[in-house]
């Protein structure tokens, strides 16, 4: 049965190159190359040599073959490609013909998008705004510009300290955790240059960067020829008032509110991405050998804090202020006010006053100072634009969906009177009225 | 390598000097780049404008060395090309001087001047003189396909003087010189001189030239030598080269993306600006101004200019790099799914749709000029004999055109077959599909019948046979032409055909027989009026050369008879041979037996189906007695299959091959055969006819007086075998025939009267042929004595030696042999139409494509096929432009411009429209519908500079222009002229070489691969194996491909535009710094990975409709041509829609995060995800069809997203340090605000678009919307719908001329509703009698307008 083609079709086809061959010939075919020719003998566009041409296996003889390669698996040069072809496969994917969701955008079937967004977002918009509403949130600016303003005599840089005083009411007492920030305006913290100022190695409390800060710090990267040891821009601007908070009572004696410098940055970044630098004991002076303090700053890095857990490179402060802010008003986190019982409220209403130590230079960029204390809720801070957008898309929505809707009854009486909405023509509409 | 450089420094030098081709002062050096090197010394030179050849004389032993030791392999070597100009490096025989023998060498090497031996069938490499041929006449055949797509046999003769040696040419002794011109591009023409030493010159001419791309014929061996060799050959002149091509849509993207450089340079220049004044502000703030390393300032003019190009750096994903690679994967993908649509799958070719240009694909959608050849491009290139008149009688082939009918499907069903079947016999098995018919429709009783079938058994197998070795010339030997299935009627009259009718002294039947004498002579004429070479099938191509030339016809038909007899081929009904004559019985049972073997496989349904029906005749008896038998036979079959295929390998006598300068010529003789008048050989002194009844006939042949364009017919002068009278046959069109026809007939009145009825009755049936599109020649005899012959014979010998206005005079001979002729009848010959083509035509008419019909062939065939497939209608003006000047040509253009200007102002709703239209104007369809014809000599004239204009204007007023007898290069120069005066996207289609250069020049170039060699397919884009596949190449794939990629590139300039300008909405709120708050990973990979995907996935499988509606409503494609998808101001308004969303993107955060502790990465966080969901919901919003390939897509961008940043938020700690994105994605997932912002910001962006498509769906929808509510519905539903449609369509023309019409009678305006109500019932009319719709619209025409007579303008000849 199994007969090799003639040895002048394929002179070269022996059983064990065959065999070879026959993965290679499937992948061939499966490219859909079969042509009805041997490895050499290629189509060609001129005629090809004129004996080979003569012996075009195309015949009857050349069939035989090809019918009984069918049993055979297919000598190396199988001629015609009959039963493998290049009839591409007629599958849907090949051939276009996949299943689609085909989307037609007209009045009727994009109605009920309309009113369910306007379902959803007005009751979610009113639900964010309430919430918000229920925030309470005091901002008091203490840049100090304004003679009357007890700061006014800070803005000279030759009181050292300068403290100063405002007084403040609470109408409404402010209930669970508070939180108190400090907001600056105008200070861009956000300039590309101010955000690269820093080295996050140095700040991971890897040694090599510590005495070697990388070079995005400069200028403020040595000083006297020692390195800074929070080194940047971003380091040497911190924010260093001191703000305290006193509420005063009834009897004249004024009672400190007990705020917490704990636990005011992301945890991630006091425990993971804000190190001291390694070795020793717990001397941080001793770990920040060799290095110097921020130009600006008052006391080096190692001196912060008394508390051994938020001093030096994880001094919460410090870690909050090297989070730049995305836009050139913004506020950070400086304490929290915990609740201390849930009888009480955290701030009751009355007179308060802040006690600031006043250090840091606002006024000649045109920056004002302000602290804030706040409550929070499930959405973070105060915050009426988000519900307001909720509640004016989710009404532009339903409107929409109303005008869609005249829409649709307009196009059916109109498809009633021409006959068929389908295959109606847009302009005979317009001839009929012309004429 | 070389050969690399030498094609640069040739092609160098056709860059620099465009002029210096035409400077033929410049020396030839490239010839000897060309050459192997070491015969520099050798170089013809030139001697002012002419070349000079001078053969190779040195010798050069080393090379012979280093040739035989380099080309021992060159077999394996035949089939490489070089890579830079696909030249095959076929081998041929060049003299070898030193050996004294020919050696292989390469096209490259050939160099002019060198010997060239060349065998049958090979290529002949260089334009050379031909100077030996095996041939004893000194002839040599070529096919030209390969340069004018003509299949058929052209002659060539020796050198005089060369022609008379016996032996070779020995290049050793040749001392001649060649003088000729230099290379110039003019195929038909060449001149030059050989100048022996003797300084005798013999003068040169196109006859004695071979064409590179030639191939050698019917000749065993030729010799010649090079007088142009590489690219200075005609072949190579007459290409044009090809041309870079790049897609309209592309062109438009890159204007664009310049608009996105200069919108880039704007933003950066804010950014500069700002930044400037910022610093003017801050500068002395050092807390966030922060001061150079060295510790001073830089000023903000410095600074500002230092941001810009920050600025740039930062948002220069506003160009779109990507878009490029993208563009090349949507290509890429697109092709896939062109090249495996099904639809394309040619299955008697096994190939299917070919794209070798990857750039252009969406170019298909925008076409609105097609050119295409015809010859084997709209018709099979397949000549085929349908019917015939003689006497005065239709013989109408009612048989054979069934046949035809079912050939195709005939042909796909074996197809089908051979799958499963043992392939020698399926193939066997093919050419009897028709055959079978024949035995049931035997209409001479049982026994008659039987014969005739056994005969035409053979005739086919035998051709199955034939047909193997010569696969090239499937044109002439394909089953379809070469059988013919005779007339029963005619076949009826042929039994009374006996040698006794030819007894000069007989004369005791009169009337009877006159017809019969008719059809004999027709017959004869058939056969034997023509040039067609006779040649046997066997592997050495050669003329069949019977010994007994010298004229002992009696042998030859012992020879015949024995031949007969041993294969039983013919076993004639005529008493005279079968008298005693039977065959041997083993033989015809193995001819049965393959009968039942046959019907075995094919399952009998078709041959049930046929006997079914002629179960009608009275015949049906015998046809199913026939169908028993084989069954009965069936048994047998197996056993004897081993002795058909011993049978099959034989040669058989009458496996005659006929190779004719034209194929209708071959057709004819074909016809003949059918009707066993065979013809057996020809050479230049005899014609040998086989004539059934007869016998053998051996025509002394006197004279051939050819076929020439201005005559329009041919006659061939013999000397009758029987009658030994001198007879001229004439062959040709009736228009000519019909004026020569004798008025006065020698033979008394009676026999006059019969003419005159003979005429008219011809005549009639003319015009029915030529109403049926087919070719119609007329068949005309004159009988001569020996007197007058010899007086023409003398008068013509004196013409043919004249030497001035030889021309003239040879036609006035003709003029007096070719007078008085006696009609015998007429034929009906048709080229047949490609499957479909028809349909495509009007498809691609109705998609608003104009098509031009570029041929090489004569005026009336053009025509003629140009109606065959609704190219032209009937009721079109035809303008046919033929003159012999340029003025003239330029006159007659203005009076037919006038004239359609005149019939346009006639129709008022035309001159209305034209008003705003642009120049130029454009007749609608429902107006003057006008064709023009312009022949190839008027079409140079056209085609200069002055006329150009007027030219075009004329041709933009039709809708089809035909232009007949055009050259290659003429061809090339129409498109080039369409497409570069009016801008407009053309398309060249065709499937020869000569077609090449048009094809090249288009826009987009289709290669038909057809019969006619691979050039065109190699120059082409695309490569189809049918006409029939560009329309659904062009309507379904073309607009597709159009929609899909100028959609998906709005889409990235959309993409890119929205996400970039976040960043530099981000720059108004940092001082200009150039700060960008995304980390610059997320930043990357926004555009590189999580938004790439799905673009690109839209590209490939987008979908707008579905293929059969495309199809059903091909107007739909003129969206693409007005390229309504990409638009400019589409640009603009996706680009302002791309700032609305990067604004919302932007500000609702920005209000939302205002005056919060949030740092700028996690302001950058939100950001980047809402920008993410808002452009790919934009893509689901745009997407017409969503598969879940799009939705895997999709999602998984989403995906990708989410998990790159929740990775690497964990992971980069220190990493990336100014954006480091530790944690912030984690964090943002669990704050609800996230989400809350992320919602909003999408809704909030993509509301207006989405607005606006849902207006646009259900207000205002486009054509295409409108189609695509057809998807939706069921099947008939949808027929439903496209009726109502179609009417629509319909009733909008018709309606608003009518009530034009109507306005302009009436003098007032109708009242609205009335002409309403009637627009509504034409519309339903139209729509009910969908078949008629034509019909319904001309008739309501003719209501409007008054007269639409078919005409023909334009005087045929100037």
């Amino acid at each position: 049965m199994i007969r090799r083609p003639s040895a002048e079709e394929c002179p070269t086809s022996s059983a064990p190159r065959r065999r070879r061959l026959r993965w290679w010939r499937w992948r061939r075919r499966r490219r859909r190359r079969s042509s009805g020719s041997c490895q050499g003998q290629q189509a060609d566009p001129f005629g090809g040599p004129p004996a080979r041409r003569g012996a075009a296996p195309r015949g009857p003889m050349a069939m035989n073959y090809n019918a009984k390669d069918e049993v055979d698996g297919g000598p190396p040069c199988a001629p015609g490609g009959t039963a493998k072809t290049r009839r591409p496969d007629n599958t849907a994917f090949k051939q276009q013909r996949l299943p689609a969701w085909q989307p037609i955008l007209t009045a009727g079937t994009v109605l009920p998008i309309f009113f369910i967004i306007g379902l959803i977002f007005i009751p979610i918009g009113i639900g964010i705004f309430v919430t918000s509403n229920n925030i309470r949130e005091i901002e008091i600016d203490y840049t100090g510009t304004e003679p009357s303003s007890p700061c006014n005599k800070c803005l000279s840089p030759d009181v050292t300290p300068c403290i100063c005083t405002i007084n403040f009411t609470l109408e409404k007492s402010f209930e669970g955790n508070v939180f108190m920030y400090y907001g600056l305006s105008n200070f861009y913290q956000n300039h590309r240059r101010y955000v690269k100022s820093r080295d996050d190695s140095q700040l991971n409390g890897d040694s090599s960067a510590l005495l070697n800060p990388s070079k995005e710090c400069e200028p403020y990267r040595r000083n006297e020829d020692k390195p800074i040891a929070p080194c940047g821009a971003i380091a040497n601007s911190m924010f260093n008032d001191t703000l305290e908070l006193f509420l005063i009572g009834n009897d004249s004696y004024p009672m400190p509110i007990a705020l917490k410098k704990k636990g005011i940055a992301w945890w991630t970044d006091k425990n993971v991405k804000f190190r001291n630098p390694p070795g020793g004991d717990n001397n941080l002076e001793e770990r920040f050998k060799g290095t110097t303090k921020p130009v600006n700053w008052l006391k080096p890095v190692y001196m912060l804090d008394s508390d051994q857990d938020n001093n030096g490179f994880i001094n919460e402060d410090f870690i909050v202020w090297m989070r730049t802010a995305a836009l050139p008003t913004f506020r950070k986190l400086y304490r929290l006010i915990e609740r201390k019982s849930d009888l009480h409220p955290t701030l009751p209403a009355g007179r308060y006053y802040l006690n600031i130590t006043y250090n840091y230079p606002v006024h000649y960029f045109d920056g004002r100072k302000r602290m804030i204390l706040s409550t929070i809720s499930w959405m973070g801070g105060k915050n009426p634009f988000l519900g307001i957008a909720y509640i004016a898309v989710g009404s532009i929505s339903f409107l929409l969906g109303v005008v869609l809707l005249l829409i649709l009854f307009k196009g059916r009486k109109s498809t009633a009177e021409l006959g068929k909405l389908l295959g109606r023509p847009s302009s005979s509409a317009s001839i009929v009225n012309h004429m | 390598m070389t050969e690399a450089l030498q094609w640069f420094r040739y092609h160098w030098r056709r860059l620099i000097g465009g002029a210096t081709r035409d400077d033929d002062s410049r020396p030839y050096n490239y010839s000897s780049l060309l050459a192997c090197g070491g015969k520099s010394s050798q170089t013809p030179k030139l001697a002012g404008k002419h070349r000079i050849v001078v053969p190779h004389l040195q010798a050069f032993k080393d090379e012979y060395e280093k040739f035989s030791g380099a080309y021992v392999n060159n077999r394996i070597r035949t089939t490489k090309y070089t890579l830079l100009n696909f030249v095959p490096r076929n081998l041929f025989e060049q003299f070898h001087r030193k050996e004294k023998k020919y050696i292989d060498r390469c096209w490259k090497d050939v160099t002019v001047g060198d010997f060239i031996r060349l065998s049958c069938n090979e290529v002949i490499p260089a334009d050379m003189i031909l100077l030996f041929s095996t041939d004893p006449d000194g002839i040599c055949h070529i096919e030209t396909s390969g340069l004018d797509g003509e299949s058929n046999l052209k002659q060539r003769q020796v050198v005089r003087g060369y022609a008379e040696q016996d032996s070779e040419v020995d290049p050793e002794k040749f001392s001649s010189r060649i003088e000729c011109e230099s290379p110039n591009n003019d195929l038909s023409r060449f001149r030059g001189f050989l100048e022996h030493s003797n300084k005798e010159r013999v003068g040169l001419s196109k006859e004695n030239l071979l064409l590179r791309g030639c191939t050698i014929r019917n000749t065993e061996a030729v010799v010649g030598i090079v007088v142009y060799a590489g690219h200075e050959t005609k072949a190579m002149l007459n290409n044009s080269g090809p041309r870079y091509k790049r897609s309209q849509l592309e062109r438009r993207a890159n204007t664009d993306v310049l608009w996105c450089v200069l919108l880039l340079v704007i933003m950066c220049l804010t950014g500069a600006v700002g930044h400037g004044i910022w610093l003017s502000r801050y500068e002395k703030m050092h807390f966030f101004n922060i001061p150079e390393p060295d510790g001073h300032t830089i000023s903000p003019l410095l600074a500002g200019f230092y941001m810009f190009w920050t600025m740039i750096i930062l948002l220069q994903v506003l160009i779109p790099i990507s878009l490029y690679v993208s563009i090349e994967i949507v290509k890429l993908g697109q092709i896939y799914f062109i090249q495996s649509d099904v639809d394309f799958y040619n299955e008697k070719m096994d190939s299917t749709v070919q794209c070798r240009a990857l750039n252009i694909a969406e170019d298909l959608g925008q076409i609105q000029y097609l050119f295409s050849d015809k010859t084997g491009t709209l018709t099979e290139n397949k000549m085929v004999f349908r019917r015939c008149s003689v006497a005065g009688f239709d013989y109408c082939h009612e048989e054979n055109a069934k046949r035809l009918e079912s050939y195709q499907e005939a042909v796909s069903e074996d197809e089908d077959f051979t799958d499963t079947l043992s392939g020698s016999v399926s193939n066997m098995a093919k050419p009897r599909v028709p055959s079978c018919g024949t035995v049931h429709n035997g209409p001479l009783g049982n026994k008659p019948s039987n014969h005739l079938a056994g005969s035409s058994f053979n005739l086919r197998s035998g051709e199955g046979a034939s047909e193997v070795p010569h696969s090239r010339q499937a044109a002439f030997s394909s089953p379809i032409e070469t059988d013919v299935v005779p007339d029963t009627r005619l076949l009826d009259k042929f039994s009374q055909i006996t040698p006794r009718l030819f007894m000069p002294l007989d004369e005791t039947i009169q009337n009877p027989p006159l017809e019969t004498l008719y059809i004999v002579d027709f017959f004869i004429a058939l056969a034997i009026c023509n040039t067609v070479v006779v040649s046997a099938p066997n592997q050495p191509r050669q003329k069949i050369r019977h010994p007994s030339l010298g004229g002992m016809p009696i042998k030859s038909l012992e020879e015949i008879k024995n031949l007969f007899q041993r294969l039983s081929v013919r076993r004639s009904s005529s008493p005279s041979l079968t008298s005693g004559k039977e065959p041997s019985s083993g033989v015809p049972n193995a001819f049965v037996s393959r009968l039942p073997l046959f019907s075995r496989m094919k399952l009998a349904s078709p041959v049930e189906e046929e006997v079914s029906q002629m179960c009608e005749s009275p015949q049906c008896s015998s046809s199913s007695a026939c169908c028993t038998e084989t069954e009965k036979q069936h048994s047998d079959g197996g056993l004897l299959n081993g002795k058909v295929e011993s049978l099959s390998g034989q040669p058989l006598a009458c496996n005659l091959c006929y190779e004719a300068e034209s194929p209708d010529e071959a057709a004819l003789v074909y016809a003949a055969r059918a009707y066993q008048c065979t013809l057996q050989s020809r050479t230049p002194e005899q014609v040998m006819v086989d004539f059934a009844a007869l016998g053998p006939l051996t025509f002394q042949l006197l004279h051939i007086l050819p076929f020439d364009s201005v005559r329009k017919r041919m006659s061939v002068v013999v000397r009758h075998p029987l009658s030994n009278q001198v007879v001229v046959y004439t062959k040709g069109a009736d228009s000519v025939i019909m004026e020569l026809l004798s008025v006065a007939s020698p033979d008394g009145a009676s026999l006059e009267k019969q003419q005159m009825i003979i005429r008219e009755k011809t005549q009639k049936h003319l015009d029915d042929y030529a109403k049926h599109g087919l070719r119609t020649l007329c068949i005309a005899k004159k009988v001569m004595s020996d007197a007058e012959y010899a007086e023409w014979l003398r008068n013509h010998f004196l013409a043919e030696t004249s030497i001035d206005n030889r021309e003239e005079l040879l036609l006035e001979s003709a003029m007096r042999l070719e007078n008085k002729l006696t009609l015998l009848g007429a034929t009906g010959i048709e080229d047949r139409l490609q499957e479909g083509v028809p349909e495509s035509i009007e498809a691609l008419h109705k998609a608003g494509i104009k098509m031009w019909m570029l041929t090489g062939d004569k005026q009336e065939t053009a025509v003629n096929i140009a109606y065959a497939c609704k190219l032209l209608e009937p009721d079109d003006k035809l303008f046919i432009l033929s003159t012999q000047s340029k003025d003239a040509c330029g006159m007659l253009m203005s009076t037919i411009l006038k004239e359609l200007q005149k019939k346009t102002q006639a129709l008022p709703e035309q001159v209305s429209l034209n008003v705003d239209l642009p120049q130029p104007p454009v007749p609608q369809d429902s107006g003057l519908r006008a064709g023009l014809v312009i022949t190839g000599k008027t079409l140079e004239f056209a085609l200069q500079e002055s006329l150009q204009k007027q030219f075009l204007e004329l041709t933009s007023w039709c809708r089809a222009v035909v232009c007949c007898r055009a050259t290659p290069l003429q061809k090339s120069e129409v498109v080039k002229l369409v497409r570069s005066h009016l801008q407009v996207m053309t398309l060249a289609i065709g499937d020869g070489a000569n077609d090449v250069s048009m094809i090249q020049v288009a826009d987009i170039g289709i290669g038909v691969s057809g019969q006619e060699g691979m050039q065109a397919v190699m120059a082409s884009d695309f490569a189809i194996s049918q006409f029939k596949h560009l329309s659904k190449l062009l309507l379904v794939h073309g607009h597709w491909c159009y929609t899909r990629l100028s959609n998906m590139i709005l889409y990235f300039f959309y993409k890119n535009v929205a996400y970039v300008n976040l960043l530099f909405w981000y720059q108004f709120f940092c001082g200009f710094s150039g700060t960008s708050m995304t980390d610059y990973w997320v930043l990357i990979f926004f555009n590189l990975l999580f938004t790439s995907a799905p673009p690109v996935i839209y590209g490939v499988l987008e979908k707008d409709v579905s293929a059969e509606i495309l199809m059903e409503l091909p107007e739909l494609y003129k969206s693409g041509q007005k390229s309504e998808a990409y638009l400019a101001h589409t640009f603009w308004i996706t680009l302002l829609d791309a700032f609305y969303q990067s604004l919302v993107c932007f500000f609702v955060p920005y209000f939302i995060y205002q005056d919060s502790d949030i740092d700028i990465f996690a302001f950058g966080n939100p950001l980047n995800t809402a920008a993410l969901f808002i452009i790919l919901l934009h893509l689901v919003i745009e997407s017409k069809s969503l598969t879940w390939i799009h939705m895997l897509v999709i999602i998984g961008s989403i995906l990708s997203y989410f998990l790159f940043a929740i990775i690497f938020g964990a992971m980069c700690v220190t990493c990336n340090p100014p954006s480091n994105p530790y944690w912030i994605m984690q964090e943002h997932m669990l704050d609800p605000v996230f989400y809350l912002v992320c919602i909003l910001t999408t809704c909030i962006a993509l509301l207006p678009r989405f607005v606006y498509r849902v207006l646009q769906g259900s207000l205002f929808p486009s054509p295409i919307l409108r189609a695509k509510h057809f998807d939706r519905l069921t099947p008939e539903e949808r027929t439903e719908a496209l009726k109502k449609w179609r009417g629509a369509g319909k009733m909008n023309q018709v309606t608003s001329k009518n009530a034009n019409q109507s306005a302009g009678k009436s003098g007032r305006r109708p009242m609205p509703e009335s002409s309403a109500v009637f627009a509504m019932k034409s519309a339903t009319s139209c729509a009910f009698e969908q078949g008629n719709l034509s019909l319904c619209e001309t008739a309501l025409d003719q209501g409007c307008s008054e007269t639409k007579a078919f005409e023909m303008a334009g005087p045929s000849k100037g």
